[in-house]
């Protein structure tokens, strides 16, 4: 079992360059390893989610990203990334090169890496612009059973994908409850593994076919209680929309944008420091 | 009952909220399509199967999600399933009966434009993006789109084509071979438009009440047609009107309740 500080499971694992996946479907999104990855400035990195998220927005703001690989790029149900916006349409703070999929494809490409396999396949040829943009990440081809029309998407194998959670048990494996997005194939699909968990626990109290990530799986653990905040582990403490909402506000301006990072990530050490500063301690 | 007595807002969601037969399987959208369909669970439809992408089936919110993945959706989910699956074993697979988008550009054949104002590499406007839409748009068996409608959204020409409808129209998707019929109504601020059977180009099918047909053809950006018979909707009844406000108040309380970490959680 390697139960690592998450300061330095980021610092082993995390390198300039990597294409990395924090994943999580609005659940148990990593917010903790991200604030981390932005404090040791990590550079160049090939960032890779569904859904960017202010977890995104803030990497790309914070200038740690070089390109994005994603399917939807917005603040559900509130509007725009604005720093994902400002990278894209004005090149601040870096140009950030797009790989965009549907939702679909992505979920496609991560069960293809997580099999093993080159690519994924989807029926029929698609029907969306996406394919026509340059370095279109999709090809079109033909079953050679049926004849079938066929979309084949290329695999997604992260250097690296960062999982929260809300368990890990004596021997180190990993328990999630909850939904899941496409976390798990993105888990299998990485090269490294780390993840981080709101507790540690003797053994699970949970249903044989729960999802459970085997230690050996895993190359770095790290205990970090509210590490999903503001997106949440079901059973801990809910999702907190009132951020999302004031997030906007927030990350429109690239001063007001700065002056938050500034005070709530990079002036602190842990996440534990941020959330008391956030006042969601209880 | 005036105009005064509801938003535009209200009475579009109540006409797309009737729209959804009870016991329909739908793809769920974030933001004015999951308004519109838990009204309908609420209301009409208490056995309409609600499915977002997030990996919630059957769930049955009682305020309603930010996002697509809120705890409330999967506490009161029937099953929680991966999001691959949701995708491949429930719409590609042809599971889906009704798909309920919105998109930011829609043009006379109901193809959406959900990515980019201006052009893709050097965008005037990045927006979010495809999400689940593209595949919706061709699997679920029909499609619904809600939208504000205005000549800047209702367009000649969309910037970018995110997802599908009708193609160029005239049997194009229909020549693909689609396994989705297509979009079967477009419900506005204004009223309802609808495809004509042949050629596929959206037509106005039904006025909320006090609208004018000058009033829609001045928010559509190509030269709109009415259909043979125009429709005047009631004005939503007081019961949905009511049970749609209270569902949005609840929303607000839930939406605005600070969020606490427990220090149990903290210390252990």
């Amino acid at each position: 079992m390697n139960i690592l500080p998450l300061s330095e499971a980021i610092a082993c694992h995390v390198h300039d360059g990597d294409s990395i996946a924090l994943e999580g479907f609005t659940h148990l999104i990593p917010f903790a390893a991200g604030h981390e990855i932005i404090r040791q400035q990590r550079r160049n990195l090939h960032l890779i989610r569904m859904t960017p998220d202010l977890i995104y927005d803030q990497l790309i703001g914070m200038g740690c990203a070089a390109r994005l690989t994603f399917s939807w790029g917005g603040n559900p149900g509130v509007g725009s990334l604005h720093r994902l916006r400002d990278a894209v349409e004005n090149s601040w703070p870096h140009p950030l090169t797009l790989t965009e999929h549907t939702h679909a494809e992505m979920a496609v490409a991560y069960q293809a890496g997580a099999g093993g396999l080159p690519c994924g396949i989807m029926r029929r040829y698609s029907t969306t612009d996406l394919i026509n943009v340059p370095h279109a990440p999709v090809a079109a081809t033909q079953c050679p059973f049926t004849g079938d029309p066929l979309t084949m998407v290329p695999a997604i194998n992260p250097d690296v994908t960062i999982l929260h959670a809300q368990q890990v048990d004596a021997t180190g494996n990993v328990l999630i409850r909850g939904i899941l997005g496409a976390s798990k194939e993105a888990a299998m699909a990485a090269h490294c593994l780390l993840v981080t968990v709101e507790e540690q626990v003797e053994r699970f109290d949970a249903d044989m076919n729960a999802v459970v990530l085997p230690a050996w799986l895993i190359s770095a653990v790290s205990i970090i209680p509210g590490g999903a905040y503001p997106s949440y582990a079901q059973g801990s403490y809910p999702r907190d929309n009132r951020f999302y909402l004031e997030w906007d506000d927030i990350a429109r301006e690239r001063n007001t944008f700065l002056d938050w990072m500034t005070k709530h990530v990079l002036a602190v050490r842990t996440h534990r420091e941020q959330l008391r500063l956030l006042g969601v301690l209880a | 009952m005036s105009a005064a007595e509801y938003s535009a807002d209200e009475i579009m969601t109540v006409a797309a909220a009737r729209q959804l037969a009870n016991g329909a399987v739908c793809f769920v959208g974030i933001g004015l399509p999951s308004a519109a369909c838990n009204l309908a669970r609420l209301t009409h439809a208490p056995d309409l199967v609600l499915i977002y992408e997030s990996g919630t089936v059957g769930t049955r919110p009682s305020v309603l999600p930010l996002s697509i993945g809120d705890g409330e959706l999967a506490e009161t989910a029937t099953a929680v399933i991966p999001l691959p699956e949701i995708f491949t074993h429930y719409l590609q697979r042809g599971r889906v009966d009704v798909g309920f988008l919105g998109a930011a550009q829609i043009d006379r054949y109901a193809n959406l434009n959900s990515t980019v104002i201006g052009n893709y590499p050097h965008p005037r406007v990045r927006l979010p993006g495809a999400g689940g839409a593209p595949e919706i748009a061709t699997y679920a068996r029909e499609v619904l789109i809600i939208m504000k409608q205005s000549a800047r959204s209702f367009v000649e020409r969309l910037d970018f084509r995110t997802s599908c409808g009708y193609l160029e129209g005239r049997g194009a998707r229909r020549a693909l071979r689609c396994p989705g019929r297509g979009p079967q109504a477009v419900i506005t601020d204004f009223g309802v438009l609808r495809p004509h059977p042949e050629t596929d180009e959206l037509q106005l099918a039904a006025l909320y009440p006090g609208v004018t047909l000058d009033a829609v053809r001045e928010a559509t950006g190509w030269p709109l047609q009415a259909a043979a018979h125009v429709d005047v909707l009631p004005p939503p009844a007081p019961t949905d009107l009511a049970c749609l406000r209270d569902l949005h108040a609840r929303t607000r309380a839930a939406h605005s309740t600070p969020v606490r970490i427990a220090p149990a959680a903290i210390t252990r």
